[in-house]
């Protein structure tokens, strides 16, 4: 298939009349013209990617001064990153938060997928956009609907007092930690359903039904077929959610309160009112290397979960 | 398959707990009609009675719609160049042998797996260092490269799904490069396009973090929005415009979903 296409794919129609060139000469151009239509692409992305990230970078060893920069080369940014324990209370917390809201999300999007993919027979595209749905709304009014939900004045409480059941608003439900995690357990659910849904849907039934002529019950069948399947896509759902979800800096900011407050908003305060830039560069490039450190070994596991399906 | 296999038994305590899972993902976001029109600044219960005062104070805000037109703007510009860029990127990587293809791709991802608020400080320094004022130009530059992932991956499989052969019949036919180009691959791809221009849309008209470091003196509708969260006395506005959103959205979503039904039904009456 793929020796076909070099050899008749879009040589012809690009290159016609010219079909007397050698095959090597010919696939260079190919890989050449390949390249040219390709780099717009490319500069666009070398000049929004990699020069604003090496800046960052540099600027993470400067030093402010007032409105300035000491442009000396200096690793005090990242010396105080290691001294200073609210840099590391900071960051822990910001992984813990997003780490415990990946797994709620991707355990409680599975059984969904699940029911979707395999219980759902005839109104299988209804239940996908009855699921899209809410995520169509804006992610920040998603967020702030939360703050609705459990504020001093807000539903649960206003209920509660309504019903008797308190004298008080509860006060600790709004503005802590877990107040973050289930926003975003909410506002990320459906980037883990869709996934998980399509990998499951993809499996074939056959396999199940093997799986069961051959003496698996239930759950031996989900363990050993269905959820190894499955897998890759449940890694790739975490990694979907615990990226945005670590740098996120709304949810922490409205909901958040002090105790709940997370990288993302020292990073914020450093290019704000704290005006240190090089400082929140050297965080935003801790924050880099913390989602590679984290993503690094769940995409070697997906790709070797791959390669046992395959 | 057999559609009654005893794989797929019904299970009830499963059905439950799905429908249970659709009402979490529901409450949060009806609550914001609810209190649209709820005769109160405070957002508590109980209601204290119906009004649309709300949705009419809207029509006399000029910054809402300025804020909205911002967004429609940038929405509109990045979504139109991610789409370009990404026709570009899916043709070379779909129709050429290129050595470094996974790489490129990857390359092209990055977007994707980096922290919002990562991305936004890296760009707002480098600005800051060229001396570009932060404003409208800005912000559709820091969408554009985050949309173009997401044409990337929507054109692709576009790209890859039709048939090659019908390229070289127009070459052989005496089609140009372009002409082939243009009367061929491009209806072919179209709906990918489309599909394209809407996603990097939405994705550019909901931004926050990017918007929030790039933008200037004009804000766009979720900056501004987000300013308006501050004053308890603006949110029943806040929430009439969320519920307008909610609304647009859920009939462009029915709307697209006919579309292609619609689409698909005309196709096989015209075959039949």
């Amino acid at each position: 298939m793929i020796d076909s296409a070099a050899d008749f794919g879009p040589a012809p129609v690009l290159c016609a009349g010219r079909v007397g060139w050698s095959r090597a000469l010919l696939l260079r151009k190919e890989a050449l013209r390949g390249y040219a239509l390709l780099s717009p692409t490319l500069i666009v992305l070398a000049i929004g990617i990699c020069i604003p990230f090496a800046i960052l970078a540099t600027i993470s060893f400067w030093t402010q001064i007032g409105f300035d920069f000491d442009t000396n080369f200096s690793v005090n940014n990242y010396l105080k990153l290691t001294e200073h324990p609210v840099y590391y209370a900071l960051l822990k917390r910001s992984i813990l938060i997003s780490g415990s809201c990946t797994i709620i999300t991707v355990l409680l999007s599975y059984p969904m997928a699940y029911y979707v993919a395999f219980h759902v027979h005839r109104h299988k595209m209804l239940w996908i956009i009855l699921i899209t749905l809410p995520f169509w709304t804006s992610y920040l009014l998603r967020v702030f609907a939360w703050k609705i939900i459990l504020g001093y004045n807000g539903v649960i409480n206003s209920g509660l007092l309504g019903v008797g059941l308190i004298d008080q608003p509860l006060e600790f439900l709004l503005y802590s930690q877990s107040a973050v995690v289930v926003t975003l357990a909410h506002a990320w659910a459906a980037f883990a359903i869709l996934p998980i849904y399509v990998s499951l849907e993809k499996i074939d039934r056959a396999l199940l039904e093997a799986a069961t002529d051959l003496g698996d019950g239930p759950v031996a069948r989900f363990l050993r077929v269905t959820l190894p399947l499955s897998l890759p896509c449940v890694l790739a759902a975490m990694l979907i959610i615990f990226i945005p979800t670590f740098g996120d800096y709304i949810t922490p900011t409205l909901l958040g309160g002090p105790d709940g407050m997370m990288l993302a908003n020292m990073i914020q305060a450093q290019f704000g009112k704290v005006n240190n830039w090089p400082m929140g560069a050297a965080l935003a490039i801790a924050m880099m290397i913390t989602v590679a450190l984290f993503a690094t070994p769940v995409l070697v596991v997906a790709r070797s979960a791959t390669r046992r399906i395959a | 398959m057999t559609p009654s296999s005893y794989i797929q038994r019904p299970n009830r305590p499963l059905r439950a707990y799905a429908l249970w899972y659709l009402v979490f993902l529901y409450i949060p976001v009806l609550f914001l009609p609810l209190f649209s029109f709820n005769d109160s600044i405070y957002i508590a219960f109980p209601l204290k009675g119906f009004t649309t005062e709300w949705y009419q104070d809207l029509f006399a805000n000029e910054p809402l719609f300025a804020a909205l037109i911002n967004s429609l703007k940038v929405g509109a510009v990045a979504s139109m160049l991610a789409t370009a860029l990404g026709i570009f990127a899916a043709k070379a990587v779909t129709r050429y042998r290129l050595p470094g293809r996974k790489p490129l791709i990857g390359f092209i991802m990055l977007p994707l797996v980096i922290p919002g608020i990562v991305f936004g400080v890296a760009l707002l320094i480098l600005m800051s260092r060229l001396g570009v004022p932060l404003s409208l130009y800005t912000v559709t530059l820091g969408h554009t490269i985050l949309c173009i992932p997401f044409a990337v991956a929507t054109l692709i499989p576009r790209f890859e799904g039709f048939d090659r052969s019908i390229e070289e019949v127009s070459a052989d036919l005496g089609e140009t490069a372009w002409g082939t180009f243009w009367r061929v691959t491009l209806p072919v791809v179209f709906p990918g396009i489309v599909a394209s221009l809407l996603l990097c849309f939405t994705v550019s008209f909901d931004e926050f973090i990017m918007a929030f470091f790039m933008s200037g003196t004009d804000p766009t509708l979720p900056i501004y929005m987000w300013g308006q969260l501050r004053f308890p006395d603006r949110l029943p506005g806040v929430l009439a415009l969320g519920s307008i959103i909610l609304v647009a959205s859920f009939c462009l979503v029915f709307f697209a979903h006919w579309l292609r039904t619609f689409g698909l039904q005309t196709k096989s009456a015209g075959r039949a």
